[in-house]
């Protein structure tokens, strides 16, 4: 029996899609037997209180979570999130219901041994209730009281060797595509070089001296699985300078429609049938600089006027290959609108090597001066991008020391109300008055 | 429930402390043909919905099964997650960044066993555990936000509304009929900690609300200036309030008509609630993309400028998102992303096709970008 009626929230157990009520029920019935005699830290009930609260703000339509003010462990100022909640005597097991960040490892991938540590220390000191994973990237565990925290933290680092992500004003846990570790496209090792940042920049990810939050995204190719553009601060993104490589040989077995060579790489098996594959229709004619052709059965690309858009490659993965000379371009600003609406990362550097054997010294060398600019430069609350729109794209070149090119801009300025610097001018700003009206009356 | 320390000293917070060593090594957690093939795999191809095979240089090959799930997951759930990649994948385990999780094996004979245990295993109430999917042109796993479940802010739940969708849905999670991919997104209030900005079609949970204003408790339980420099649109000022019974307290009086119900000044001062049953809800956006394939990165629009909150199943917004998936299957070229299939058409035959009101909260007015949105041209369709 249960401890709240559900009625609400049971009409979410039907369908096909997993249904998190019926996963969180079984776990409150785990919980409630207790069969491997675990010596719980939270109210044995907080699954059955959790589903109890959420019921509530299924009938209200109103959340019922206070923010929590500041809880957190010692030394550290993110990583934890305070909650609790508004109806603490009808829902005792979730009056204190904080949140852990627990940094992802690269890529997302586990082993076995790893989670089920992870989840008998959560069963133990937690509700037992994840995302996997929460918005950034992190591992979060849901729900536990504040006399866990140093428990759990403890527990994290010195049994399994693992930190808390990041939270508030400081650097945000980064986050990566899974990379060169199974896919073709990536132009860099994305697992690598985010494990490099986050380890470089620990201290600035767990004790916020930024104005805000600030994301690095990283991914290995402009498919952006991870959504870096539209997403971080900083986005790294995969790129190549030299030609796309072409087997002339699989090129044809596309065009002749042979059954191992699916275009979009099967991504159209599907119940709709979209006729044979036609190589001029969906691949040349959708370029969207029209650098290809097709003769005598050979596919020419003038790469030149390639913008590595990444669809030629998509639709047909056997026979065209990213370049060779891989590296990464650099996006800046990006946000989601709050509060002058949303930003797109702009392009700050077009190509930059990728290069673990110096320690990735090009890309820390662009990260540390806008960190330096913006630390001295942002308001309260200003995103990197805002204080871009504020100061100008040219105060970050200027800080960044890279020069300016056409691959800054979609289109230069419409307005000719350039701001002229002083010693750009050939003599400067003073001048005689006297001298000119010599031969200029007033 | 005695409580049990594992090693902190309160007493002694810095003793043995260990900080800032980060995650864990990615290298521990790659699954052996993934260690060997890395940085040299040749191609991939999606054998079925859900079903990809990754062929390396070296002639290796691993074979992946994806699943959706909710991202909102008990440990009983990851257990049994690791138990089935103990049996049939020596161990090892992935999640993507749309919140699925991927099965991994090193040969084709493997494959059958694992996607039988996966698609068989359903939750009490009859939901699939672990429906195979999410790949190649359909939908994949919507990312989302907190909601009702541990948010302060939301004016939505998202774990309900991405269920109440994704059963809609669900035969595109199964199915690769689409002119492309078209990526949900649910975000529950405006701040977006889950940016949905530039998705094919995104859920946002929205305030129409000021905060009311606690006066009585304000100065006791808040740090005015805290609450008024938490204001992003400056609608916040310190105010002398004399309340009914004659006191005078200092609390804040609020511009309302400033302001955008984004909850921060809750987030700082909890004498400040906006929550409201009838104020909050749902806007629907769409048309976004995040990747640079054929055109450019784009935002989504904002298509729907309200519907309510319908517990459960908020059945006016799988509505429209069904009417905008089903239209955008039927009229969209393939590889062409619902916004750039929007944008062809014009957005005036997108509401038509859609079957979508027009109203006037859908024409900008916010700040000078609005009149990038206005249509300064003849060119247009009745």
């Amino acid at each position: 029996m249960a401890k709240h009626e559900t009625p609400l929230l049971d009409q979410l157990e039907s369908g096909p899609w997993p249904s998190f009520v019926s996963d969180l029920k079984f776990q409150a019935e785990k919980r409630a037997k207790n069969e491997e005699g675990i010596e719980f830290q939270m109210p044995v009930d907080v699954v059955e209180d959790l589903l109890g609260i959420l019921e509530l703000s299924f009938k209200h339509g109103r959340t019922h979570w206070k923010h929590g003010g500041i809880v957190g462990v010692f030394g550290y100022g993110g990583g934890v999130i305070g909650r609790y909640c508004d109806q603490p005597k009808n829902f005792p097991g979730v009056e204190a219901f904080h949140t852990m960040r627990v940094n992802q490892p690269a890529g997302k991938y586990y082993k076995t041994d790893y989670l089920k540590q992870l989840c008998d220390l959560w069963d133990f000191r937690g509700s037992g209730i994840t995302n996997m994973h929460g918005s950034t990237g992190d591992i979060i565990l849901l729900g536990t009281t504040t006399k866990q925290l140093e428990e759990i933290f403890w527990t994290l680092t010195h049994d399994m060797n693992q930190d808390l992500g990041g939270s508030g004003s400081n650097l945000r846990t980064p986050s990566d595509c899974l990379g060169q570790s199974r896919c073709e496209y990536a132009c860099y090792d994305t697992n690598a070089l985010v494990y490099f940042l986050t380890n470089e920049y620990q201290d600035e990810l767990h004790r916020p001296a930024f104005p805000y939050k600030f994301k690095f995204k990283l991914d290995g190719c402009p498919n952006c699985c991870v959504a870096s553009i539209a997403r971080s601060d900083m986005s790294f993104i995969g790129t190549w300078k030299d030609d796309i490589r072409i087997d002339q040989d699989a090129v044809n077995k596309y065009v002749e429609n042979d059954p191992a060579y699916p275009a979009n790489a099967g991504a159209y098996k599907g119940s709709k049938d979209w006729g044979p594959f036609d190589l001029e229709k969906e691949v040349l004619g959708l370029c969207p600089t029209k650098c290809m052709k097709f003769q005598n059965k050979k596919l020419f690309i003038d790469n030149a006027n390639c913008t590595r858009c990444m669809h030629c490659i998509n639709v047909m993965p056997r026979a065209l290959k990213i370049g060779k000379e891989t590296g990464c371009s650099i996006l800046c600003g990006a946000k989601a609108p709050i509060l002058d609406g949303a930003q797109m990362g702009s392009l700050l550097v077009p190509f930059i090597e990728v290069n673990p054997d110096n320690d990735y010294e090009a890309i820390t060398e662009v990260i540390e001066n806008i960190w330096d600019w913006w630390m001295e430069e942002g308001k309260n609350r200003e995103r990197l991008g805002e204080l871009i729109m504020r100061q100008g794209f040219q105060k970050l070149l200027e800080v960044t020391g890279i020069d300016p090119m056409p691959q800054h801009v979609a289109y230069p300025r419409t307005n000719p109300y350039i701001f002229w610097k002083e010693d750009e001018v050939p003599g400067g700003w003073e001048r005689d008055v006297d001298e000119y009206r010599k031969h200029h009356q007033r | 429930m005695a409580f049990i320390s594992t090693g902190y000293n309160p007493e002694k917070p810095m003793e043995n402390r260990i900080t800032d060593i980060g995650p864990r090594d990615y290298n521990e957690f790659y699954p052996p043909v993934i260690a060997k093939n890395k940085g040299k795999w040749s191609h991939h191809e999606i054998l079925a919905p859900g079903v990809l095979v990754h062929v390396a240089d070296s002639g290796d090959e691993v074979y992946t099964v994806r699943v959706g799930g909710a991202r909102l997951m008990s440990t009983s759930l990851i257990n049994e997650i690791c138990e089935i990649a103990d049996k049939h994948c020596d161990g090892y385990v992935r999640f993507t960044t749309r919140n699925n999780v991927e099965f991994m094996v090193d040969s084709k004979d493997k494959l059958e066993p694992l996607k039988n245990e996966l698609s068989s295993r359903k939750f009490a109430g009859g939901s699939f555990k672990f429906p195979i999917g999410g790949t190649g042109a359909g939908i994949t796993n919507i990312v989302h936000t907190q909601g009702w479940i541990h948010c302060h802010t939301p004016a939505t739940d998202a774990s309900g509304t991405v269920k109440a969708a994704m059963d809609v849905l669900f035969d595109d999670f199964q199915d690769m009929r689409l002119p492309a991919q078209l990526r949900v997104s649910m975000a529950c209030c405006l701040n977006m900690c889950g940016a949905v900005h530039c998705s094919d079609i995104a859920i946002l949970g929205y305030h129409r609300k000021p905060p009311m204003l606690d006066h009585e408790y304000l100065d006791k339980v808040c740090e005015i200036p805290l609450a008024v420099s938490a204001c992003p649109t400056a609608a916040i000022k310190p105010a002398k309030i004399k309340l009914d019974s004659g006191k005078e307290v200092k609390s804040v009086d609020v511009k309302n008509e400033r302001c955008m119900y984004c909850g921060n000044c809750y987030t700082m001062c909890p004498s400040m609630p906006l929550a409201d049953t009838e104020g909050d809800g749902i806007v629907l956006m769409a048309g976004g993309k995040v990747s640079n394939r054929i055109s450019d990165p784009k935002f989504s629009k904002v298509v729907v400028a309200f519907l309510p909150n319908e517990m459960p199943r908020w059945p006016s917004m799988t509505d429209a998102i069904q009417r905008m998936v089903e239209a955008y299957a039927k009229g969209a070229n393939k590889y062409e992303r619902l916004g750039d299939w929007a944008e062809r058409i014009g957005w005036e035959k997108f509401f038509e096709v859609c079957e979508l009101d027009f109203t006037h909260h859908l024409i900008d007015d916010f700040r000078q970008q609005a009149y990038m949105s206005w249509r300064q041209s003849t060119q247009f369709k009745f």
